[in-house]
């Protein structure tokens, strides 16, 4: 049994931010918020950027080459941009004031997600939660909130039908995720996410909860909407569910929203299963956030590549795999890990 | 039915259909393996994207680099300057009417000294108005003459729609982007033309002497798309072969007049003589000597054909 208090690294970290020991906590929480901003803003957009090009070339196209002249890696820059300088639609018949914050619930939870999120040791995380965990899980459901609100209040059929798809599918696969993120702080022994970290020193959990991973994965697929689970979007069907009646900057953000949703549960799934900082044992010269930020990116590409790769599932489907198969298996894994728990 | 169906013999499958079922079969066997079924595929599919993505990509970035166009690509039309014989075909079948020319007429001093001198038509203007154009490659089609030609250029933008109006120099200069065409691809049927103008170089001696009675205009009917062709000669007659070889009388005399010498040196050997009954009758019917004479040649030729 690892407990929290047993870490020192943890047990000592409350005033240490990115390796320094502010005593001045205004200057403390200053930092930290500029930290998950500045994070916030740019991982995201290096995801959407790397999504280009791959997507791109996975379909031996080039993708964006002119923006920023080297392999138009001013590309999102630019988007952005341009996002910025669109007219601001509301539909007349909408319902303005919820219209207007929808977006915001969706980005709002986003950014909230980064600050439980741990990138490497002796702080390297802007807040250690006891119940990290469970706060990164709760916080990532928020979003169907905005998600409904955006659908309801476009007055648009092609955005409610969106939306309770994505209601539907957020409620399914909630479950898996929660369950077999419940299995590994079992076999942690903690909700804090540092500590899950500090608990996989031997071995990483993804070689006893090879299930959970695969689990996880998949969820975090459905829940981010991201191909090939993005019927709440699925543009071919439904233009482009609850955003279709976005424009300019409020769109840009459910964008903003979905690439920070790969990133946050690219680092949850690292954090999780892949070892978080811990690097292999031979290669002990790289630090930390790096370890992180690569694991990120190989999990990042992964998703990426199965967005190349398949169709887009049915609505029916995507309930049935949810609710008989991953599910059940998610109960199975929490009831094996805490057997073993108990036994070894 | 059911007893004629019997006695049918099997249909012998496809290539394609053989095929089709032994990938079934392949997929048959993946399927009932219950484990990797589903699994085989979706790595199958991964595999593919990833193979994709290490190789490099198709796509050329035009502005940057010249795009590598087929040779038969519709970009503008151009115009071969000297094969043009001002006979407005192009001109009257442009639905758009956006294809403005202007000649006159010269007098050409007679080949054979005594002769009639004769009229030809000079051209002034050849001007294609790519404001109105459509790009149909009507005019393409309906030239008689080889004097208009697909050309893959496509930079000719302007800032002004008057700029759109190409002249003579302009159309000339585009000919020279004309590729010539891709070879045809294993085991498809043999060009139609092309084997024409292989049977026209086959008649030997007749042949040599075709260009020159055909009154072909200007003499040159150079194809620059044909590089292939036996001689410009030839490619010139076999583009009016086909309508006196399909004769009934009426459109022999068309044929005859307008390119006799190739109908002959496809059908006979010889020069073409002068069928004197023929002669004789129309000269005593009123007819003017030239027009008699053209009578009797065609009824000789006509009666050759029969005779063998």
């Amino acid at each position: 049994m690892t407990h929290l208090s047993m870490i020192p690294a943890i047990a000592e970290s409350h005033n240490v931010f990115l390796g320094f020991d502010f005593s001045n906590p205004w200057v403390l929480l200053g930092l930290k918020l500029a930290a998950v901003m500045v994070f916030f803003l740019t991982a995201p957009l290096g995801v959407g950027y790397a999504e280009h090009k791959i997507l791109a070339h996975m379909q031996a196209r080039l993708g964006p080459m002119e923006a920023g002249r080297f392999h138009g890696w001013a590309q999102l820059i630019a988007d952005g941009v341009k996002f910025i300088q669109k007219e601001d639609i509301v539909p007349s018949a909408a319902d303005k004031a919820v219209f207007v914050i929808a977006p915001a619930m969706v980005l709002v939870p986003a950014i909230m997600l980064f600050v439980v999120l741990p990138l490497g040791p002796n702080g390297f995380w802007v807040e250690n939660m006891d119940l990290g965990l469970f706060f990164a899980l709760a916080i990532s459901s928020i979003s169907v909130i905005g998600m409904l609100a955006a659908g309801w209040a476009s007055a648009n059929k092609f955005s409610l039908i969106g939306a309770i798809r994505g209601a539907a599918q957020l409620i399914a696969y909630e479950l898996p995720l929660v369950l077999a993120g419940a299995a590994v702080a079992m076999q942690a022994g903690t909700l804090s996410l540092p500590g899950i970290v500090e608990a996989q020193q031997n071995y990483w959990f993804v070689f006893p909860q090879i299930f959970g991973f695969g689990l996880f994965v998949t969820a975090s697929l459905a829940e981010l909407s991201r191909p090939p689970f993005d019927m709440p979007i699925a543009d071919s069907e439904i233009i482009f569910g609850h955003m279709t009646e976005y424009t300019g900057i409020k769109f840009a953000f459910f964008l903003l929203a979905e690439y920070a949703g790969i990133v946050a549960l690219s680092i949850l799934a690292v954090v999780l299963y892949l070892g978080g900082w811990q690097g292999l044992p031979f290669i002990n010269f790289i630090p930390g956030p790096l370890w992180t930020l690569a694991k990120v990116g190989a999990l990042a590409f992964f998703i990426i590549w199965l967005r190349a790769t398949y169709p887009r599932l049915r609505e029916d489907q995507l309930q049935k795999m949810a609710w008989k198969y991953m599910i059940p298996i998610a109960l199975v894994n929490i009831l094996l890990t805490g057997i073993f728990k108990v036994v070894f | 039915m059911a007893i004629e169906k019997k006695e049918l013999e099997p249909v012998q499958p496809t290539r394609k259909e053989q095929m089709l079922a032994r990938f079934k079969e392949i997929e048959k066997k993946i399927a009932e393996k219950k484990v990797i079924g589903p699994a085989y595929g979706l790595a199958k599919g991964l595999s593919i994207t990833l193979k994709t993505m290490t190789r490099r990509a198709v796509t050329q970035q035009y502005p940057h680099e010249v795009p590598d166009l087929p040779p038969r690509t519709r970009g503008v039309i151009a115009l071969k300057e000297e094969n043009c014989t001002v006979c407005m075909l192009c001109s009257r079948e442009c639905p758009d009417w956006c294809i403005y020319i202007d000649s006159h007429k010269e007098q050409v001093p007679p080949k054979t000294p005594g002769a009639r001198p004769r009229t030809r038509n000079m051209l002034d203007r050849f001007a294609i108005d790519f404001s109105l154009c459509m790009y149909c490659g009507i005019c393409v089609e309906v030239c008689p003459f080889d004097a208009l030609f697909w050309s893959p250029h496509f930079e000719y933008s302007e800032t002004d729609i008057n700029n759109l109006i190409h002249e003579m120099p302009t159309l000339a200069e585009w000919v020279n982007h004309v590729k010539p065409p891709p070879p045809l691809d294993e085991g498809a049927q043999p060009e139609p033309e092309a084997d024409k103008e292989a049977k026209v170089f086959e008649a030997g001696g007749a042949v040599a002497a075709a260009p020159a009675a055909s009154g072909a205009p200007a003499g040159t009917a150079t194809t620059p798309a044909r590089e292939a062709a036996p001689g410009p000669a030839a490619a010139g007659s076999a583009e009016s072969t086909p309508a006196g070889e399909a004769s009934a009388p009426a459109e022999a005399e068309a044929a005859a007049a307008k390119a006799e010498a190739p109908a002959e040196a496809k059908h006979d050997e010889g020069p073409v003589e002068i069928d004197e009954e023929t002669y004789q009758a129309e000269l005593a019917a009123g007819k003017p000597e030239r027009v008699a004479r053209a009578m009797a040649k065609k009824a000789f030729v006509i009666k050759r054909r029969k005779q063998g």
